[in-house]
């Protein structure tokens, strides 16, 4: 569904993206530096006006994973129905990201549940606060290191007996 | 010596008697969070029809009810919400906990989700199922009006002095999540030093 | 930063002008919200200057169980996402897994996921409509929409044998087969449901009170749409004319007959009449595809490795033992490439997709939901500045936001 032309056009202009193709999802590898200019001119010369979601991998316990955390953004042509997908890596302790919120409106909740999971910093949001969880949580839940029953934090509540209240 | 009564008098006791008043008339608050607060919407709906059993007065106000419903899971952010709108409820109150979830925290063994309401809360009846049937909550409904027909309601704890004089803990301010400091698994009360006032928050 | 009433208002020197401002917490427990979502109101009287949604409060870990649960365990978390259309997050599910696989189900799978996805638009629609209408103040049209999703909750129940958290699909098939006496059930509901739906539209579609509160109310223009990344119902009663079903036809959406309704005003009383219209379309589609459910089998072969192969088989066959016997060994199971794919569909609220990357095990190492409701919340704030207080829940009831989608 993706059009060849704007793969070609797309590595003509920028030789460091990688793209790959797994059952028909198009995919391009960006490094973060030329992220924004990558996604502008997406948006702007080949009409992927929509951002569908944005999602993070966490591949601490991967096979023959070379970097930690894979950013998604999943791209729509809302005219031709054509979807990319756009993948960026980021390595700890350098975890910022520039954000997407001033091309994409949509991008800002979406950057707020990366940063709310995985920790990632999205460098000029307007809001980035925790969405999910408690402002008061410390960890970040779905990064592969944080266990699934969690550290606790579940039970730390007073409890109320018939008595009282 | 014997009182002669009439035939169209009936002797009672007065705890038994608004026992009964009560049991017959309860006002359900709906905490519905998740999937089961469907399954409470299909009771109170037109083919399971709650108010046969004169519960079908659900009032979203704490202060209007005496059946607090909790149907669905309830996870770390929600259960200071869920204790406060407890404390607020006027005694006598009842609290059904619907659902696997709510009950025991279910299929949803996560670090967020609540592991049973019964750890922070005093729950009175238990409905299995996830999500259980409105049959089901009918039947939890009427066991228990049992409950309170049985074990009475005049029980004066509204009414104690010592309990009167305590500020109410609704207007407390509830500690919300700090940082950890008990240890994992905790079940027991927490110690009364972390529950000072929430100054301590960040 | 905890999020308090301060965040809401400006420095000092605003402060002073807007003194009359006054801020209101709406929900987390608000009969109107209908889930558990919290907002903070600015407001100037009864005018909304500001909205500040809080979420999170319904937050389970979805997408961290599905890292630990394998792919056919995982389709009863999904039942718990959207739970007032169940069936459709199922077949999201499995058309991401089998999209992952590789795996091409058959013909009479793909018709009866049709019929049962589309069921569950009906009755998604219905919820929604009518727990709007309970918004707006008609009390009747709710109990009008709920006796019909009691009818669909029974076909359900004859088919897979829950209410509601159906469980129904599994990689490569479903856990049943469709029975002669669910076809039968279906078409009687093809029969009856007509009457209630034009019932429902002559309630509400004209009813004075119902217009004036939806009507010019929670604008979305067509480019705050897409900007804001809508999909579904919302953004076709926008003008974005997008509908998975017809742009990447899945399952058998391409053999049938149906219209995508589309308006373009954008406010609560279009995306009302999108939902009525769609749930024409959705009657329309269930009536073509049960009768021409395809004979054959439900599953996949056991040459895909996908499905449990039936007893006769394993009994009987040697390629139904071996087939039978690695999936069911822990060291085996299901062959999963160690690739990541996007599979969408359109779900009742919009595009509900799932984001899977395999790592050659039968769990998903990461199982990411795109969710509609996410999504559309936080377009709420840009939609409701400037209506008034008693316009909040209009516009929350034709969003459709369900919290367990919303916070997973």
């Amino acid at each position: 569904m993706t059009d060849p032309a704007v793969i070609s056009a797309l590595t003509a202009a920028y030789p460091d993206v990688v793209t790959s193709e797994f059952r028909g999802d198009v995919r391009a590898m960006v490094p973060r530096e030329s992220l924004i200019a990558v996604m502008s001119r997406l948006r702007d010369e080949q009409g992927y006006d929509m951002l569908s979601d944005i999602t993070c991998v966490d591949y601490l316990r991967y096979r023959d994973a070379t970097d930690r955390f894979g950013l998604v953004y999943l791209l729509v042509n809302t005219t031709t129905a054509a979807r990319l997908t756009v993948r960026t890596f980021v390595n700890e302790p350098d975890l910022d990201v520039p954000s997407v919120v001033p091309l994409w409106p949509g991008a800002n909740w979406l950057e707020r549940e990366v940063w709310d999971m995985f920790g990632i910093r999205f460098t000029d949001h307007p809001d980035l606060r925790r969405i999910l969880l408690p402002e008061e949580f410390t960890a970040h839940p779905l990064r592969k290191d944080y266990p699934l029953q969690g550290r606790g934090e579940r039970h730390n509540f007073p409890v109320i007996r018939r008595a009282e209240a | 010596m014997a009182i002669e009564i009439p035939e169209n008098v009936v002797v009672s006791r007065l705890d038994a008697l608004a026992s009964w008043c009560r049991k017959n008339s309860l006002w359900p608050m709906p905490f519905a969070t998740a999937c089961c607060g469907i399954e409470l919407m299909a009771t109170g709906a037109s083919r399971h029809d709650l108010a046969r059993f004169g519960a079908e007065v659900f009032r979203f106000s704490p202060r209007q009810c005496d059946l607090m419903i909790v149907a669905g899971r309830v996870v770390m952010k929600m259960l200071p919400v869920l204790q406060r709108i407890w404390q607020q409820m006027h005694e006598p109150k009842w609290c059904i906990s619907m659902g696997a979830c709510a009950s025991t925290g279910g299929v949803f063994d996560t670090y967020c989700v609540v592991q049973g309401i019964d750890r922070f809360l005093p729950v009175d009846m238990y409905v299995p199922g996830c999500p259980p049937r409105p049959e089901q909550l009918i039947q939890s409904i009427i066991d228990l009006q049992d409950i309170i027909q049985q074990r009475g309601t005049i029980r004066g704890v509204e009414f104690t002095a010592a309990a009167r004089q305590q500020p109410k803990r609704a207007l407390i301010e509830l500690p919300i999540l700090g940082d950890v400091r008990t240890p994992p698994h905790h079940n027991g009360p927490i110690p009364p030093a972390t529950l000072a006032s929430g100054k301590d928050r960040a | 930063m905890p999020l308090a009433p301060s965040t809401l208002t400006g420095t000092s020197a605003d402060q002073a002008r807007e003194d009359y401002v006054w801020t209101l917490n709406f929900g987390p427990q608000h009969p109107a919200t209908h889930t558990t979502l919290r907002i903070v109101l600015k407001l100037d009287g009864e005018r909304v200057l500001g909205a500040l949604p809080d979420i999170g409060f319904l937050h389970s870990g979805f997408e961290k169980i599905g890292e630990h649960l394998d792919y056919n365990q995982y389709v009863t978390i999904t039942d718990r996402m959207n739970y007032i259309s169940p069936m459709a997050n199922n077949v999201a599910w499995h058309h991401a897994v089998e999209k992952l696989m590789g795996v091409e189900i058959t013909p009479r799978c793909k018709y009866v996921r049709t019929i049962v996805a589309e069921l569950a638009r009906i009755s998604d629609h219905l919820l929604c409509v009518g727990a709007m209408g309970l918004d707006t103040g008609a009390f009747t049209y709710f109990l009008y929409a709920f006796y019909q999703r009691e009818v669909l909750y029974n076909i359900f129940e004859t088919l897979c044998g829950a209410r509601f958290t159906n469980s129904y699909t599994r990689v490569g098939g479903a856990m049943h087969d469709i029975t002669p006496l669910v076809v039968e059930m279906i078409r009687t509901f093809v029969k009856d449901f007509p009457k209630t739906l034009r019932d429902m539209e002559r309630l509400l579609n004209r009813n004075r009170i119902f217009v004036d509160r939806t009507k010019g109310v929670g604008l979305l223009r067509r480019e705050e749409a897409i900007a804001g990344s809508a999909s579904g119902p919302i953004a076709r009663a926008s003008g974005v004319t997008r509908d998975l079903r017809k742009d990447e036809p899945y399952l058998s959406y391409a053999d049938f007959d149906f219209a995508v309704p589309c308006m373009t005003t954008g406010d609560c009383y279009a995306r009302y009449l999108v939902r009525m219209a769609e749930m024409w379309e959705s009657l329309k589609i269930v009536e073509q595809a049960v009768e021409n459910i395809p004979a054959g089998p439900i599953n996949v072969g056991v040459g895909d490795r996908a499905t449990l192969p039936q007893k006769e088989q394993v009994y009987q066959t040697i390629e139904g033992t071996i087939s039978h016997f690695e999936l069911v060994m822990s060291n085996r199971g299901m062959e999963v490439p160690s690739e990541e794919v996007y599979g969408a569909i359109e779900a009742p609220n919009g595009e509900l997709g799932f984001y899977i990357v395999g790592d050659g095990s039968d769990v998903a190492y990461r199982a990411r939901c795109r969710p509609p409701s996410f999504i559309h919340f936080a377009l709420f704030p840009q939609m409701i500045l400037g209506h008034t207080l008693s316009d909040v829940v209009a516009v929350l009831g034709s969003l459709n936001i369900i919290a367990a989608e919303l916070d997973r």
